[in-house]
């Protein structure tokens, strides 16, 4: 098991290097902050000073380097618009996303898991057909067709719910029902294409045989191996809750990672954009770590295979 | 004989998918006494299997399921699901074809026992392990102990086996239906099972349905055999009098295709054709399409049932008396 923990751990650490040093080459690829932020027709002595003043003048290499070795003690650079530590921007406005992804996902579960196993249990009925109709719909919609839907509807039409801003709790109602709505019908499809799976296996079929109630059937023998394929997709929603909300951040204006992640494109606030990204991979990097222990506590075929 | 304890009354099944409606099971008649065993044999798709999945209700909602099987008086079809699970495992106990995908993944095999134990007898924590270590002996599992709290994935196909049938006996059923118990394990464990099988069923007098399509396996073990074919009883007999004297020429041609140990080497012979499709069956008798003997007569009504000796049935328009109709074979060089 510390043999299984320790190579997922040097993988984790790979993929975040990986990350790190692709964003930092893609980067400084793709256009001259120093033109961006200082303005084209800024005299050519200004920019060069800029240039000089936070090493974009050096070799790539020579950048990435220094880059790497302030990264590992701690230190991810400094915002190139306002000199604060990039890092520091980065983690305060965590707060702010998780506020409306933590509840997203719990919507996304609450309501996607049983509506996944009501509809396998009843398949073919006519409550099995109708939520898969509206699965479809909310799955197929793209989140900022049905932001816009919503203000349209309780923030313009109906004027019950304020259309953007992060004022009060009931601006973060919008944000989470449009995430929160895709990620449930997704929930659900997996839900019950998992449960008719595991519905159709012999040990079901044999432990009914057994005696047990229907109900104790389910709960007992079908829930605890369909919960294996769903921890997969769990996995992925709880790795984009830090970086899952930028396009439903953006349409709403809440002062999120996202938001910050597409302001800091757009101005080329390079160490910005790198802490970000940092951030995003480690989380991502995390969730997937947990998915991998998940699996061996759920699944004793996993355990055995990593003994 | 007494009034037996599983009594099957015309018994059909249909399944229709709304495209196509396919019968399965039709018209079976059959009685099981108390303690007796008997042997099921037919092809794959003849609807053995069905026809006890049918009795326990363990078919999927599609399927339609009409006639009577009755327990102690009770009719089984149509009844109350909480009545049929008052009856499975506790009267009527099934084991199945690969033990392996039968045993839940997840759980260990020792909870997988004692929730059996703890359903049908109200055992539970120390009594109910005791009870499942003497299961596992009774059904020859060594080192019983450990193995309660393995897993079925750690376990080989003819030990998952004896892990279903202990979880059989947990409920100490009037019958057990084995339906091809040994068709996934190799042929060694296969006779280990077969004798383990009849070796509980000595020791604790239940009855025993053996579903198999391997007529070698009913053999050895059972007092009667019901040859089934696509949907019918075609022929059931004491074990002794269908391998001396089949009547029904699907029997006859079943045995035509077992080798023999004794006796001149021969060419095995198979029967020609195919068994035909539940949505597309023959009216009349169903064997006449490949039946040697069949006349016109045949091929428009179904042959009633003809009783040949005491225990000795067959649905044949003619009395073969025990001669094969099909043609002698010639010996191999």
């Amino acid at each position: 098991m510390l043999a299984f923990a320790l190579s997922r751990l040097a993988r984790a650490a790979i993929t975040i290097l990986f990350v790190v040093t692709f964003a930092f080459i893609v980067l400084r690829l793709s256009g001259d902050p120093a033109l961006l932020i200082m303005s084209v027709d800024a005299p050519p002595e200004a920019i060069e000073a800029f240039r000089k003043a936070w090493g974009l003048d050096r070799p790539i290499w020579e950048q990435y380097l220094a880059y790497a070795w302030h990264a590992l003690t701690g230190d991810f650079g400094k915002s190139m618009r306002d000199g604060r530590p990039a890092i520091d921007l980065v983690l305060e406005r965590l707060p702010a996303t998780l506020a409306i992804t933590l509840p997203a996902l719990a919507l996304k579960l609450g309501i996607g898991i049983p509506a996944g196993i009501y509809a396998a249990l009843h398949r073919n009925s006519l409550a099995d057909r109708l939520t898969m109709m509206v699965s479809v719909a909310g799955f197929t919609m793209p989140s900022f067709v049905l932001a816009l839907v919503l203000v349209l509807i309780f923030g313009v039409t109906l004027g019950w719910l304020p259309a953007s801003g992060a004022d009060s709790v009931w601006h973060a109602v919008l944000p989470i029902v449009t995430l929160g709505t895709a990620g449930a019908a997704i929930m659900a499809r997996f839900t019950r294409s998992a449960m008719l799976e595991v519905l159709g296996q012999p040990y079901i079929r044999a432990a009914s045989a057994k005696g047990l109630a229907w109900w104790l059937v389910v709960a007992k023998h079908a829930l605890p191996n369909a919960a294996i394929p769903t921890v997969t997709i769990i996995g992925f929603m709880v790795g984009s809750l830090v970086a899952g909300a930028v396009i439903v951040e953006s349409v709403f204006a809440w002062p999120g990672i996202g938001r910050l992640l597409v302001s800091a494109v757009a101005n080329r606030d390079l160490a910005v954009v790198q802490a970000l990204l940092m951030v995003i991979a480690a989380w991502m990097v995390l969730a997937n770590l947990c998915v991998d222990l998940a699996y061996g506590w759920l699944d004793p075929r996993v355990r055995s295979g990593a003994r | 004989m007494a009034a037996p304890l599983v009594s099957i009354r015309g018994l059909s099944v249909d399944f229709d998918d709304g495209r196509r409606a396919a019968r399965a099971v039709d018209g079976v008649d059959a009685d099981i006494a108390a303690g007796e065993a008997v042997g099921l044999v037919g092809e794959s798709g003849s609807g053995k299997s069905v026809t006890w999945l049918a009795a326990l209700g363990l078919l999927p909602n599609r399927a339609r399921v009409s006639g009577e099987v009755r327990i102690g008086g009770m009719n089984l079809i149509g009844a109350e699901r909480r009545v049929l699970e008052g009856v499975r495992g506790k009267r009527i106990a099934m084991i199945f074809q690969d033990p392996s995908s039968c045993l839940n993944p997840v759980h260990r095999i020792g909870r997988q026992v004692t929730e059996a134990l703890r359903l049908h007898r109200g055992m539970d924590g120390r009594a109910a392990e005791a009870e499942a270590l003497r299961l596992f002996d009774q059904v020859g599992i060594a080192d019983a102990k450990r193995r309660l709290s393995d897993y079925p994935h750690q376990l080989s196909g003819g030990l998952n086996q004896r892990v279903m049938i202990a979880i059989a006996l947990a409920g100490q059923p009037e019958l057990l239906i084995a339906d091809e118990p040994t068709t996934a394990l190799d042929a060694t464990i296969q006779a280990q099972i077969l004798l383990l099988l009849s070796r509980i069923r000595r020791e604790t007098g239940m009855a025993m349905v053996l579903i198999s399509h391997d007529l070698g396996v009913v053999a050895e073990n059972v007092d009667r055999v019901c040859v089934m074919y696509a949907g019918r009883i075609v022929e059931q007999a004491p074990g002794e009098a269908l391998f001396d004297t089949p009547h029904h020429p699907y029997t006859q041609g079943l045995l035509a295709a077992l080798p023999t140990l004794t006796g001149p080497r021969r060419r095995l012979a198979a029967i020609p054709g195919s068994v035909p499709e539940p949505w597309n069956l023959p009216v009349g008798c169903r064997f006449a399409p490949r039946c040697p003997a069949a006349e016109e007569r045949c091929r428009h009504e179904a042959p009633p049932r003809r009783v040949i000796a005491p225990a000795h049935q067959a649905a044949c328009h003619f009395d073969v008396a025990g001669q094969s109709v099909w043609p002698a074979q010639e010996a191999a060089e």
